[in-house]
């Protein structure tokens, strides 16, 4: 899987609550909750991105909240692929769990900058930030997740077990 | 080489004798666990799956706690998904409102979660129950739909911390402000990926209620999960509720350890943590002066009898500062009715505070108390994080019962000695 788009930068500790406030959480509907993506962290997001844009955050991205509403609101705004120094355990799961791509890289996240165009090449494991000229090496992941992904996520995974 | 607690339960429920760090098991559960907010979602995906029926319905347990009694029309809608499913499924532990609590406090105290257990819930503080020595932990809710189904789910085993505390609580300290100092001290990440272990004197001496909101709140570390050696305090409260056999487990003595911590619990003041993450940790002597326009006693870290029998110590023949709204949410109907039995209700309505129905209500920001903007709250829930309780602009500041009852009558950030 290849991504290329613009970048939108967060700090440190983007909690759940700020990707989509609870507030909104009476419905489950994906175009719904959609339209709050990052409401509480930046009010204007939905109104400034495109689809296939990235999200590159700090350490900790995702803390909080169980809800997997966070990844659902992501990948139903259009964002291509969220780029951290780190995720928060339950984030990271729900976001493998429901085939939402997730990248940790401690230089990456640190050197991008707001408004640049990075590509990711997750099958090569390569952040190439195209605004800087810049590559970097993403570790692969663990063999147990990438069987998860090649079973199409966790259900498919579970029902083939049975 | 030794196991840690943490270790043992994983193991026992993978069917190993041993699991290390960083090991990927399956691990059957005891218990799996979805509210109002996750479960829609999880049934949803449980369905598209072609399942047609949860792996035991003893063990699948749908709490409507976030946005009950239904706050709208789409929270109602999101509730007779639940209702639907449990009655499709006759699952034995669905809670219909006038019987449902807080799904944290609600578990333990009806016996449904046990020591030894291996217990996931699509809800974050689902690691409340480690109080009672189990793996508990949170997931999402496609991990909840995969449970349904399979009875079990992955796990990363993970590495261990220990935080002992050793010395007697100061007046008016507890559990709560406990975790908070913890987490003020390892920030909200501090614990990521890891397994926080609760132990030492003080610990032994601290009541379950107090255990409950320590482990409640491990997930603010970034924690998956925490937990305290189950004991004489285990086996009395689980006594007379647990519905299975408990099982007690505890950590070897050469167990591996990333990081151990010690703490002089004598020295630990009462515990605020500022706007906007749980980790902005202050000792009540540095807090200042902090005006406020709402309390909140409640929610799963702190809705529980010992918590109401605090904050109505603290507010008995006194009154709610006029500028101030308090609320009292009873977590369990249980601990309502004791609440009756106990005259603390009458303390609270005389006070001139709002006592409601079980809910997780304000905590969320979802109903029953929302902040505008500029606003501030003393709450003894989990989180103060931007927005969490109301408006973007609006401010959350978390501490214990005793605190929250005090700053209700003096209109600002106080501990009890204040009131004198």
């Amino acid at each position: 899987m290849k991504f290329t788009g613009k970048v939108w930068k967060f700090r440190d500790d983007v909690n759940t609550d700020e990707i989509i406030p609870a507030r909104y959480m009476n419905t489950s509907d994906p175009k719904e909750l959609a339209k709050h993506t990052m409401e509480d962290i930046d009010k204007d997001f939905m109104k400034k991105m495109k689809p296939g844009d990235i999200i590159v955050g700090g350490k900790n991205f995702g803390c909080g909240s169980s809800r997997e509403h966070a990844p659902i609101c992501l990948k139903e705004a259009g964002v291509a692929c969220v780029i951290a120094k780190s995720f928060a355990r339950i984030f990271y799961r729900n976001s493998f769990n429901m085939g939402f791509s997730i990248v940790e890289s401690q230089e990456a996240a640190e050197d991008i900058k707001e408004g640049d165009t990075v590509e990711v090449d997750l099958g090569n494991g390569v952040i190439n930030n195209k605004t800087t000229d810049k590559a970097y090496k993403v570790a692969p992941y663990p063999k147990f997740m990438q069987e998860l992904i090649n079973a199409g996520g966790l259900m498919k995974y579970v029902q083939r077990q049975k | 080489m030794g196991m840690t607690i943490t270790e043992k339960i994983l193991a026992a429920h993978a069917g190993k004798k041993e699991v290390k760090p960083g090991e990927l098991i399956w691990a059957k559960l005891d218990i799996v666990l979805g509210n109002d907010i996750t479960a829609p979602i999880a049934i949803s995906e449980f369905k598209n799956a072609g399942a047609k029926k949860v792996f035991d319905k003893d063990r699948v347990c749908l709490i409507p706690d976030h946005f009950t009694p239904n706050k709208d029309i789409k929270s109602a809608e999101q509730a007779k998904v639940l209702r639907e499913f449990a009655r499709e499924q006759k699952l034995k532990n669905y809670f219909e409102v006038g019987k449902m609590g807080v799904e944290h406090a609600l578990l333990p105290e009806q016996g449904i979660v046990t020591a030894g257990d291996a217990i996931i819930g699509a809800d974050s503080h689902t690691c409340t129950y480690g109080a009672l020595g189990a793996f508990s932990t949170g997931v999402g809710s496609t991990d909840l739909a995969a449970a349904m189904i399979s009875g079990k789910t992955w796990l990363k085993v993970p590495e261990a911390m220990k935080f002992v505390f050793k010395g007697k609580l100061s007046k008016w300290v507890t559990g709560k402000d406990l975790i908070l100092h913890v987490i003020g001290d390892i920030g909200v990440d501090g614990a990521l990926y890891r397994s926080m272990e609760f132990c030492g004197d003080t610990i032994e001496n601290l009541s379950m209620e107090g255990r409950l909101s320590m482990c409640n709140m491990a997930i603010e570390a970034g924690g998956k999960n925490g937990i305290i050696a189950p004991d004489k305090i285990t086996k009395e409260f689980l006594k007379g509720r647990s519905e299975r056999k408990p099982v007690f487990f505890a950590s070897d003595k050469d167990a591996k350890y990333v990081d151990v911590r010690e703490y002089n619990a004598a020295k630990i003041e009462p515990t605020v943590s500022f706007p906007h993450l749980p980790s902005n940790a202050r000792p009540l002597s540095k807090v200042g002066n902090v005006k406020i326009d709402q309390v909140v006693v409640g929610s799963c870290t702190n809705g529980r009898i010992e918590d109401m029998r605090l904050a109505a110590k603290i507010i008995k023949g006194k009154k709610v500062h006029s500028t101030v709204r308090m609320l009292v949410i009873p977590a369990t109907q249980a601990v309502f009715m004791q609440m009756f039995k106990e005259g603390l209700t009458e303390i609270f309505v005389n006070a001139g505070a709002a006592v409601s129905t079980p809910t997780c209500g304000p905590c969320l920001g979802g109903h029953m108390g929302i902040l505008a903007a500029g606003e501030r709250a003393v709450a003894t829930t989990n989180r103060n994080f931007v927005g969490r309780m109301g408006d973007p602009k609006s401010e959350v500041y978390l501490a214990s019962p005793a605190i929250a009852a005090a700053s209700a009558v003096t209109g600002k950030i106080s501990g009890p000695e204040e009131l004198h």
